[in-house]
């Protein structure tokens, strides 16, 4: 199985949206490739006969009727927010300008 | 409540201090602030806490009081003094799961499990420190400083709840709350000489637990003793409509199980897998000792295979950062906590990337990478869905193993604590303390260590691992009260006893 390569890291840590340093893309690439190796023998023994497990327990949907209900005001919901105005968080800019 | 008098509050039990609450021997605020004092006189060196609510602890205590003085009936565990792990939220208290990204974090609401220890009247004196997002075996990844061990303070205390678990072995409080995603209860009670519980997945509300990896993570008690970790398991175990992997069933009777002390005609399996190589000497004699116990107490012990135990530690460093992949994308700099280089200019995209490269430490990057990678197209099937298929194989086993056995045990840990900083740049190494963890997560079943003697090379604490089946961990508190009571009377005293002043 292939190993990583510090491009790769590069590559997920965009798409992790984590600006990582060059130092750190070193040191991932190293310590990942080597964590890969180690746990890469668990598709050596699952065959197709075996059925994947997600989750401990059996899931099901759970459903609530649509009614208006106490919940946190707006003031609880904005009271961790970075940079809150007239009720609503504040973000950076989501649209490019072009 | 003689005895009780020779010996400072810090040092009774949970149930002496729930009783003697009761009885009006002492005040539930005497109780909370000579807890207070405890870590004002030795937080300083274990660090054990990362925020200690002194007032909201006293008002709680006072609570407590003022319903015993109207004659009002008072739970099991009211006027109890406990310690929080600080991943769980609660109202009006910082929480920042170790982590910076949630600095100065207050939450407007309360985890279910947070709600149920103050319905119970426990006393929360603050929230404790652990490995960022319970990403660790050593409560070295949190960004606020390690946790001593209170045995020997340049030792790690276990991870990732090492602050809950030093703080009861510092005397700090009597009960403790901790998470277990892969051994992060039962591996730092092992190392500090104290009891802890991974309850069956979905018996204790996940609501409010902010989440590592939703189908492994499970808060459960940590305690002094067996009976303690029952009392404290019955206080916030049962259904919960706020979590939709919350099991509606009866909670089993762990507290009757606790003071049954027996374990005559019990069928007790050794995984034999869990020995040999990297196993400490220390280790494997105190638990060999424990197994003879058992049959001298009259359980019938018979070795067990469980060949798909070997692919765990694999299994599980795939699911776990996939899954934690997946959880973390909610720290995006726009809802709550940090935000780096919102400088009118950047787009939301370059901030949330800026605000987790500062926010996220070493471990958590690494996690949140490799489960991108496990899951990304082309490696997705060679990587997580094998490991799930594991995941299929490692029930199987224990279905196989239960259906001859009543309760599996083994060592909790492979070795006794490490130095602090010896593993803290090999992530293969670190990863090894949760070998024998793991397994119990992975199947969602339950699972508990308790203190069994002391390593001779080293003089540390050894913990004895007990697993029973899901919805079983009535087995647990059963086995595990016997062991205990047992080794107290070996020993004539608890082994926390042995533990140097600090």
């Amino acid at each position: 199985m292939p190993g990583i390569t510090r491009e790769e890291v590069a590559h997920l840590a965009r798409l992790s949206r984590l600006e990582l340093q060059a130092e750190e893309l070193d040191h991932f690439a190293e310590q990942l490739d080597v964590i890969i190796g180690a746990v890469a023998r668990v598709s050596e023994v699952a065959g197709a006969d075996v059925p994947p497990t997600s989750h401990p327990l059996p899931l099901t949907n759970v459903m609530r009727a649509d009614e208006v209900r106490p919940s946190l005001t707006p003031e609880q919901a904005l009271s961790g927010a970075p940079a809150a105005e007239e009720q609503r968080f504040r973000v950076p800019q989501i649209l490019g300008e072009d | 409540m003689t005895e009780l008098t020779k010996a400072p509050v810090t040092k009774w039990t949970a149930a002496e201090t729930a009783a003697a609450v009761a009885a009006g021997t002492v005040s539930a605020v005497e109780v909370a602030q000579a807890h207070l004092d405890r870590i004002d006189a030795v937080d300083k060196k274990v660090n054990a806490f990362l925020h200690v609510d002194t007032e909201g602890a006293l008002a709680a205590a006072r609570a407590v009081d003022d319903k015993r003085a109207k004659g009002e009936e008072l739970g099991p565990l009211a006027g109890v003094p406990l310690a929080l792990k600080d991943v769980f939220t609660t109202k009006g208290v910082p929480t920042t799961c170790g982590s910076k990204i949630l600095e100065g974090w207050i939450p407007p609401y309360d985890a279910t499990l947070t709600s149920r220890l103050k319905d119970a009247g426990v006393v929360i004196l603050g929230k404790t420190n652990m490995d960022e997002f319970a990403m660790g075996s050593s409560t070295e990844n949190s960004a606020y400083g390690t946790t001593g061990n209170p045995w020997d303070l340049s030792r790690i205390p276990g991870g990732s709840g090492g602050g809950s678990a030093a703080a009861l072995a510092a005397f700090e409080a009597p009960l403790a709350i901790g998470t277990d995603t892969g051994g992060s209860i039962r591996q730092p009670g092992a190392v500090t000489g104290t009891v802890g519980v991974k309850p069956t997945y979905g018996s204790v509300s996940r609501y409010g637990l902010v989440a590592f990896s939703s189908s492994l993570d499970q808060g459960g008690p940590c305690a002094r003793t067996v009976l303690d970790a029952a009392l404290l398991h019955e206080a916030i175990a049962g259904y919960d409509p706020l979590d939709s992997t919350s099991i509606d069933a009866p909670v089993p009777a762990v507290v009757a199980a606790a003071k049954q002390r027996d374990v005559r005609g019990m069928r007790i399996g050794v995984v034999k897998e869990f020995a040999g190589e990297g196993y400490q000497a220390g280790v494997m004699q105190r638990f060999n000792e424990s197994v003879e116990l058992l049959r001298e107490l009259g359980a019938e012990v018979v070795e067990v295979s469980c060949p798909s135990f070997t692919l765990a530690l694999p299994a599980y460093y795939l699911i776990a950062p996939s899954e934690a992949s997946s959880n973390l994308a909610r720290f995006d700099a726009m809802r709550y906590g940090l935000r780096v280089g919102d400088d009118g200019i950047a787009s939301a995209e370059q901030v949330t990337a800026l605000t987790r490269e500062a926010g996220f430490g070493p471990e958590v990057k690494r996690r949140i990478i490799l489960g991108t990678y496990a899951l990304s197209s082309g490696y997705y099937d060679a990587y997580y869905g094998s490991a799930q298929k594991v995941r299929t194989l490692i029930s199987r086993d224990f279905d196989a193993a239960f259906a001859g056995v009543d309760v599996l045990v083994s060592p909790t840990t492979p070795t006794t604590a490490f130095p602090i900083g010896e593993r803290a740049d090999d992530p293969m190494a670190m990863y090894l303390a949760d070998l024998c963890t793991i397994p119990s997560n992975l199947a969602g079943n339950a699972a508990m260590s308790l203190p069994c003697g002391l390593a001779p090379e080293d003089n540390l604490p050894v913990g004895l691992q007990i697993i029973a089946p899901a919805m079983a961990d009535d087995r647990l508190y059963r086995v595990g009260g016997a062991v205990e009571a047992a080794l107290n009377d070996k020993w004539g005293h608890t082994l926390l006893e042995e533990a140097p002043a600090l």
